[in-house]
């Protein structure tokens, strides 16, 4: 099934023919999930892996070109005193801060991400979004988080979703695409599978839960149903599609739950930056605490990881 | 691969003696003969401990010591037993984690759920009747309901300490006093509950604890001075007891065997229907006598499910039933392995096609890797006997009414569960399966307030919530 030649009806047919998902259900499957204990190798592992996956993000009016050189310098050199200390996965600016973004991460293999079509509200005209995104690509960066329209969603508008996507991958050429489906606002399990699957059919390369700018960002169970869905979507169309979480995720304990989620949901074959990032600003520091401290054996305080 | 490194619970918070002796009047004593027999870890076959056989004069002192007591503990306020009960609680949940590592050392069950579901239960029981006990006489049972007496008690070893608290908390709240008799493969948790009533100050002779095999159990049911019985276990031996009981006037209560119908429509939400047919049968080891051990499929999604069902089934982590990441632990004896395995072989000789995912087991103790059979129909003995292990036996249907009538066949009724989107449906069939319990889009979920028992085979009585006090009352 491909979006362009379905009909509203039959991507409304398709959509509200996936399994529910019962909400009790979930939620203690992602419970239990979150009592498994990680140790030893396999903790310090987990870090490596989390630091590579980390979209490290900032998404402030008050951004500036300095602010955004310094993160582009954490990003890839995340603990200066331990060179073994991996790059993370991407960083993620507004669009205006792409070019400064684009020179400070020349060369460094640290990808780099913008948010585009009026983020976080996606209450704009099509054409300023597909402008939006045009710019941000133009400008250098190869990662493309998108909004979708949530109003256009929960009026039942799927359509009108689908060809939304549809234009800014076209717009976004080659860089990779990511849906933002602003799970909070979806409010139901019912509605992340289906929006899940809505972006994944018309072409998402990526599905990403939140924004970070509203009340309920990335949960355990959310991220569950997604995970749930590119695993059945690549079942049926033997594409993969990645997962990013964002907002809210602040602590390696919280980080190493979700490993352990994508570990016995999706399958290892996610366990990778590549199929996964988190969305996160101060998540990154807490990993380089847990890290050196496995190094180390001990605790060092706040002023021994650096700051932006 | 992301491979979980150990994270092994650790054993000392259970400081075990080399020898235990029989709980009787608020004192631990051995065996009149000086009998005792071994009990052992069955994920390692280390032997824990001796625990003491009670012989007959044994069970005699006992019964005496309960009818002492039951004097002054049944002519105690309400409010005043209460006060026990709150404090045996609170007792338990200060101990859960000392409790919960004895219970997956002497039982083999993982101690995620020896800490997460079966410790919670118990005080969750005994908070429950504690709250009763000054309120019987507002529980629909008469203005003034009257103790029965003096209730001889046999648990079995499938959840110890659980099946203690069903049975001791009710009994206590409305002012019986009990022998109890736990399973020979399980005895410790109930010697350690032995002392939380120490602790607790229970008046002497109120509880007491006779450790055995299945003769001690037999002379338990049979005194004389015994005025209720409840047992929970097998079919076989409930149908002994029913029979040993009859003419005497004592009241009985059983809780037998269960081949669990769980049913998922075409419309379940597949996800957790998945989740909650793993955890029907695989939970505990599918030592369960309400495991979803039958699972009946609609036949339109019975390939895509059966699917999902093997990949969910290879995460499954079998092995060390303290390691906090172990989901399926140690078969409880030799003798229920190789009636699991019989069984089993009987399975594949009828035709029935077998599967497990590729699981390591551990050279010693007790394992059986989790194991489904497709392709069984209702003239399998897989599908009518109980095998009391993680072996699930999947059927299939057409039609609801199909799915009702598969679900019934069967000689007990204990337990269902049906997977559905639509309410409807569920409360349609619901009406129709013969069980005690019916779960609808989860399974195995127990709580004090619930009333639980059989029908058919299954048996009589209902333990937990205000009609788990009936069995206690005249």
């Amino acid at each position: 099934m491909t979006v362009t030649a379905t009909t509203p009806v039959d991507l409304r047919a398709f959509l509200h023919g996936l399994p529910g998902v019962d909400e009790v259900g979930v939620e203690a499957r992602a419970a239990m999930l979150a009592t498994r204990s990680i140790k030893a190798d396999a903790k310090a592992a987990a870090i490596d892996l989390a630091v590579r996956m980390v979209d490290l993000t900032t998404l402030e009016g008050a951004d500036t070109p300095g602010k955004v050189r310094a993160l582009c310098a954490k990003g890839i050199r995340p603990d200066p005193t331990d060179p073994s200390c991996p790059s993370v996965g991407a960083i993620c600016v507004y669009p205006s801060m792409v070019p400064v973004a684009a020179a400070a991460l020349a060369g460094s293999g640290v990808h780099l991400a913008s948010v585009a079509t009026a983020f976080p509200s996606g209450q704009a005209p099509l054409e300023v979004k597909l402008a939006d995104t045009r710019a941000a690509v133009a400008a250098g960066a190869d990662e493309i988080d998108m909004v979708i329209s949530r109003g256009a969603f929960l009026a039942g508008d799927y359509r009108a979703v689908s060809d939304e996507i549809v234009a800014v991958k076209q717009a976004a050429g080659d860089a990779h695409l990511k849906v933002i489906l602003e799970t909070g606002e979806l409010a139901t399990y019912d509605n992340v599978r289906r929006a899940s699957w809505l972006a994944m059919l018309a072409g998402a390369d990526f599905i990403k839960t939140s924004t970070g700018k509203v009340a309920v960002n990335a949960t355990l169970p959310i991220t569950l149903v997604m995970l749930e869905a590119v695993r059945d979507f690549r079942d049926r169309h033997g594409r993969q599609v990645g997962v990013k979480p964002a907002g809210g995720i602040k602590t390696t304990k919280d980080a190493i739950k979700y490993l352990v989620l994508i570990n016995e949901t999706a399958g290892s074959d996610w366990l990778s930056p590549d199929w996964f990032r988190f969305g996160a600003s101060s998540l990154l520091n807490d990993l380089l605490m847990q890290r050196s401290k496995i190094a180390t054996g001990h605790y060092a305080g706040p002023d021994y990881v650096t700051l932006d | 691969m992301f491979s979980y490194a150990p994270a092994p619970e650790s054993r000392s918070v259970v400081s075990l003696a080399s020898c235990y002796g029989l709980f009787i009047d608020g004192a631990f004593e051995p065996a009149k003969d000086g009998g005792t027999f071994p009990t052992v870890n069955p994920a390692t076959e280390e032997v824990l401990a001796e625990v003491a056989a009670a012989g007959p004069e044994d069970v005699d002192r006992a019964v005496a010591a309960a009818r002492r007591a039951f004097t002054t503990w049944s002519a105690l306020p309400g409010a005043e037993r209460a006060k026990y009960l709150f404090r045996i609680a609170r007792i338990i949940q200060e101990r859960s984690r000392e409790l919960a590592v004895l219970e997956s050392l002497d039982n083999g069950k993982p101690i995620r759920e020896s800490r997460d579901v079966d410790l919670p239960l118990v005080a969750a029981h005994f908070f429950y009747y504690a709250g009763w006990a000054d309120k019987l006489a507002y529980a629909g049972f008469g203005p003034d309901p009257r103790p029965v007496g003096v209730a001889g008690q046999v648990i079995p070893w499938n959840f110890p300490l659980l099946m203690l608290a069903w049975k001791v908390a009710p009994a206590l709240a409305t002012g019986n006093t009990v022998v109890l008799k736990p399973a020979e493969t399980t005895p410790l948790s109930a010697l350690f509950f032995a002392d939380v009533c120490r602790q607790a100050e229970l008046p002497a002779g109120v509880v007491n604890i006779v450790t055995g095999a299945g003769g001690t159990g037999a002379h338990l049911v049979r005194h004389p001075d015994v005025d209720k019985v409840a047992f929970t276990g097998s079919t076989d031996v409930g149908r002994e007891i029913a029979a040993a009981v009859a003419g005497t006037g004592k009241r009985v209560t059983l809780e037998l065997g269960g081949k669990a119908a769980n049913i998922v429509f075409d419309d379940a939400p597949i996800d957790q229907a998945v989740e909650g047919v793993v955890n029907g049968i695989f939970f505990n080891q599918g030592h369960v006598c309400c495991a979803g051990s039958r699972l009946l499929l609609q036949e339109s999604v019975a390939e895509d499910f059966l699917t999902a069902l093997k990949r969910r089934m290879t995460t499954l982590r079998v092995g060390d039933p303290l390691d906090k990441n172990t989901d399926v632990g140690a078969i409880n004896s030799a003798a229920q392995l190789a009636r699991i395995t019989e069984l089993s072989e009987i399975g594949s000789a009828e035709g029935a096609e077998r599967w497990s995912p590729d699981c390591p087991l551990p050279d010693r103790g007790f394992w059986f890797a989790p194991t489904i059979f497709t392709g069984v129909t209702q003239a399998h003995r897989i599908a009518r006997e109980e095998i009391f292990g993680p072996v699930l036996s999947v059927l299939t249907f057409r039609t609801p009414a199909e799915a009702v009538e598969k679900a019934n066949n069967t000689p007990y009724g204990l337990s269902a569960g049906i997977w559905s989107e639509k309410g409807s449906r569920i409360l349609a069939v619901a009406g129709r399966l013969r069980a005690g319990v019916i779960w609808a889009n989860t399974f195995n979920k127990f709580d004090p307030a619930s009333p639980f028992g059989g029908y058919k085979e299954s048996g009589y009585g209902r333990e937990g919530g205000r009609h788990g006090l009936e069995a206690y009352l005249a």
